[in-house]
């Protein structure tokens, strides 16, 4: 079990989705707070589903206020960073050049694409808390080989 | 926690976890930096988190905050309760550099900015805008265990402040402590790189420079081997800036004036027991800063900070203003007889004195220009006989409080003049290419004082070796070398007036004054030949009195520049014979001062610079500026000076050459904003 939740970690890793920045935050989780990625990256899901919310609605509005939405990105980007995933992060970045250049097309399909890897990862991740927790919390506090 | 005594309990941040330093004083020095209580302020949630776990991790005491009211009123609420406030740069309720500035005057906390962009130009906006530092998110750890250093290293350096004030015999003393701690306090501090080139290796007459800043290093080296002891050394009782007590200090420094307000005044009329002046200094400079933010004036602070930027460049291409413009007058009057050079130089000194805490400069800067300041200032007092720079360097070590000793060294050099206009600038918010032509003006103002002949023999012994030096460099300008460039040539100037100082400045020498950014004023002087030999003294207080100016801009390189340059300039006064190259060179410092700031002035403007003065023709950036700037020039300079001492401290925090081109450039073209916000470092066509 716990074999199988390192392999999971690795490919997460391998794949992209995530960074040396997860390691940090694996890295400060110890005994006295066992669970602290898990509860650092639901934060993270629960704050960017709010950021989503509002630039969906931003873009729906069909005004594209490229400073607005800049500024919301700026935030994404910024959680994203700090949780070290790293394809939602990229995906930030795209979003917030198409804002710079004003492209309204640019930025309506990045951001298709940054809330499907966004939802990627979340399930992901998910799935890879839930094995962990099943296999024992200090397992998985291990870094991925 | 670092001293038990202070009464700060763990527990006292409101909410953090309190439970691991508790233990006696002992254990709580042992355990230094553990215990440190941290303010945390992000919008971001799960930043928060990440960054109050890390902080944990560290053993320090956390505190968070989403939002920044909500964090300063927790910071007023619980005044010592805090010794670092870390803050993101991007807040929807209030912007991050708003909320540095407010802690840094109300409570005089260091600030460390953060954010996912890491833009120059937002790096930049934090160092002048006073953060002790700038953290890239994502944060890691090894980033955060570090910020202890930020505390202890201001700790010191109030507590030097007021120790080292004394006679002007100590800074020979002090100087050499400094030179011995530059590397102890270097160590420390990690931010300051000033120490490291204070290092008096480069200039013999550094002292200052060095000195002052690494006094404070010196200062806590002193006082305890290890950083334990220091840690538990720098419980000094802080002095809490209250709203009410803001409000005297605020009504004090109106009825005195704005320009004019010196600590001991502010002092006096404040009549608060307990307060000492270095404390009203400390916190003048910071509310200059503030000001000269609110007034719009762009100032490329670099700051803060603390000075990454050439400031060394910017203080000299105020300062070479400055020079120019007197060069240029001397020019257009025909040979400056050294007296009038002497006078010159005087009065270019006098300006200096005056303002001596008056610069805004951020923390960094605002230390360096204070000592600047201060330094010209005792040197003006002491009469040319004052030969050493550390004399000078003393009263302004002195004087300011707080001020990171990296800002005395480098006003030596010429501040004179440009102290005073830096105040000026500094308030005004000009950038720095305002301040050089400030401090032509100044320096021509004052010219009636007469400055010591003496004075300018060891400068423009000191210039020539760097006029030539700067010369060929200037190519570009034949005669004017600095005119067109001065932001520009700054970078350049810096490195040679190093080098060069012993040689050629001559011309410089009348300029003594002004040319602490003179660099470029004694690069533009190729023709001069100045005596080089002479007068270390003098040069060292030239030095010393340029240092004050460039201060705000100066980082240590350009403190040591100016050493160079007044000692050129001093020489070249003595020996009359220079007196008409130095006039020479003089008029081409303030040409080219001059010239980089009407060129900035011209892009300014649209934001209705004042010292846009100089005609049209001045815009072109290297022309003949010589002359047509001289008249105008000097008229603006006033004005200009504000916006270059604005600059200057722009200028010191960036030590990159390009930015602070860059700045350069911005400052004439954007200086409204008061915001330090360069979206280009490009350096615009200046003809180098």
């Amino acid at each position: 079990m716990q074999r199988e939740v390192a392999l999971i970690k690795q490919s997460l890793f391998d794949q992209g989705y995530l960074d040396e920045q997860f390691m940090e935050l694996e890295e400060l989780q110890d005994d006295a707070n066992p669970n602290f990625v898990e509860e650092v990256s639901a934060l993270y899901f629960k704050d960017s589903a709010r950021l989503i919310n509002n630039i969906d609605q931003a873009l729906e509005r069909g005004t594209f206020d490229f400073n607005r939405l800049d500024s919301y990105m700026h935030q994404f980007k910024g959680s994203s960073t700090s949780i070290g995933a790293s394809k939602v992060k990229a995906e930030c970045t795209t979003f917030r050049e198409y804002c710079r250049a004003g492209n309204a097309e640019g930025c309506l399909r990045t951001f298709q694409q940054l809330k499907k890897e966004h939802s990627t990862l979340r399930k992901k991740l998910e799935h890879y808390f839930q094995l962990a927790r099943q296999a024992g919390p200090k397992e998985t506090a291990r870094r991925p080989k | 926690m670092m001293n038990p005594s202070h009464g700060r309990g763990l527990g006292s941040a409101g909410g953090s976890s309190s439970g691991r330093n508790q233990g006696g004083g002992e254990t709580v020095v042992e355990m230094f930096p553990s215990g440190l209580r941290v303010l945390v302020v992000d919008d971001d949630p799960t930043c928060l988190m990440i960054l109050e776990r890390m902080l944990r991790t560290c053993l320090y005491e956390v505190t968070k905050c989403n939002r920044a009211e909500m964090a300063l009123s927790l910071l007023r609420k619980n005044k010592h309760g805090f010794d670092i406030v870390i803050s993101d740069v991007h807040m929807p309720d209030m912007d991050g550099f708003k909320l540095l500035e407010h802690v840094g005057l109300e409570m005089d906390l260091p600030v460390i900015m953060m954010s996912a962009d890491d833009s120059k130009s937002v790096v930049l906006k934090g160092v002048t805008h006073g953060a002790v530092d700038y953290l890239i998110k994502p944060v890691r750890m090894e980033a955060l265990k570090n910020i202890w250093q930020h505390v202890v290293r201001k700790r010191r350096s109030e507590w030097s402040v007021p120790e080292h004030s004394g006679s002007i015999e100590e800074t020979g003393e002090r100087q050499q402590q400094q030179h011995r701690g530059g590397g102890g306090g270097a160590a420390v501090s990690g931010g300051e790189d000033a120490v490291d080139d204070n290092s008096s290796s480069v200039n013999e007459g550094n002292n200052w420079r060095s000195s002052s800043r690494k006094r404070k290093d010196e200062e806590g080296e002193e006082q305890g081997d290890d950083k334990d002891e220091d840690a538990s050394n720098l419980k000094k009782p802080r002095v809490v800036w209250s709203v009410e007590l803001h409000q005297q200090f605020v009504a004090a420094v109106n009825q005195l004036g704005v320009e004019k307000a010196v600590p001991k005044k502010i002092l006096e009329l404040m009549n608060v027991p307990g307060l000492t002046r270095e404390n009203v200094a400390s916190h003048l400079q910071k509310y200059r800063i503030y000001l000269r933010r609110l007034g719009g004036v762009s100032q490329h602070q670099g700051n803060l900070n603390n000075s990454f930027m050439t400031g060394q460049d910017a203080s000299f291409g105020p300062l070479s203003t400055l020079n120019g413009f007197d060069l240029q007058a001397l020019a257009v009057t025909g040979q400056l007889p050294a007296q009038s050079l002497a006078q010159l130089q005087a009065g270019l000194g006098r300006p200096a004195m005056v303002s001596k805490s008056g610069l805004p400069v951020s923390s960094i800067v605002d230390e360096r220009s204070i000592f600047s300041f201060d330094n010209t200032k005792t040197r003006f007092g002491e009469g040319l006989g004052h030969h050493g720079q550390q004399p000078q360097q003393q009263p302004q070590m002195n004087l300011l409080h707080g001020v990171p000793t990296g800002l005395q060294q480098q006003l030596p050099m010429g501040n004179r003049m440009s102290i005073q206009q830096q105040i000026a600038a500094v308030r005004a918010g000009h950038s720095v290419q305002n301040n050089g032509m400030l401090m032509p003006l100044a320096g021509q103002q004052s010219l009636p004082r007469g400055p010591p002949p003496m004075l300018t023999s060891s400068q423009s012994s000191i210039r020539q070796p760097m006029l030539s030096n700067r010369i060929p460099e200037r190519s570009g300008f034949s005669g004017r070398n600095n005119i067109p460039e001065s932001s520009r040539v700054l970078p350049t100037g810096y490195t040679n007036l190093t080098t060069q100082h012993s040689s050629s400045a001559m011309a410089y020498n009348n300029f003594q004054p002004e040319l602490p950014v003179n660099s470029f004023p004694l690069a533009s002087a190729p023709g001069l030949s100045v005596p080089v030999r002479k007068a270390t003294s003098y040069q060292e207080e030239v030095n010393s009195s340029e240092a004050g100016f460039t201060t705000p801009s100066y980082d240590m390189f350009t403190t040591r520049q100016n050493d160079w340059d007044l000692r050129n300039i001093g020489i070249a006064f003595d020996s009359h014979q220079d007196a008409e190259s130095a006039a020479f060179s003089a008029s081409e410092a303030y040409s080219s001062s001059s010239m980089s700031r009407n060129n900035t002035t011209v892009a300014a403007t649209e934001h209705g610079r004042n010292h846009q003065q100089p005609p049209p023709g001045m815009v072109p950036h290297h022309q003949g500026y010589a002359d047509g700037n001289s008249g105008s020039v000097r008229v603006k300079s006033e004005r200009v000076a504000a916006d270059t001492a604005a600059m200057a401290f722009h200028e010191q925090y960036s030590n990159q050459e390009d930015l602070m081109s860059a700045l350069l450039k911005q400052e004439g073209i954007a200086p409204v904003d008061g915001e330090f916000d360069f979206d280009a470092y490009s350096i615009d066509n200046i003809p180098v």
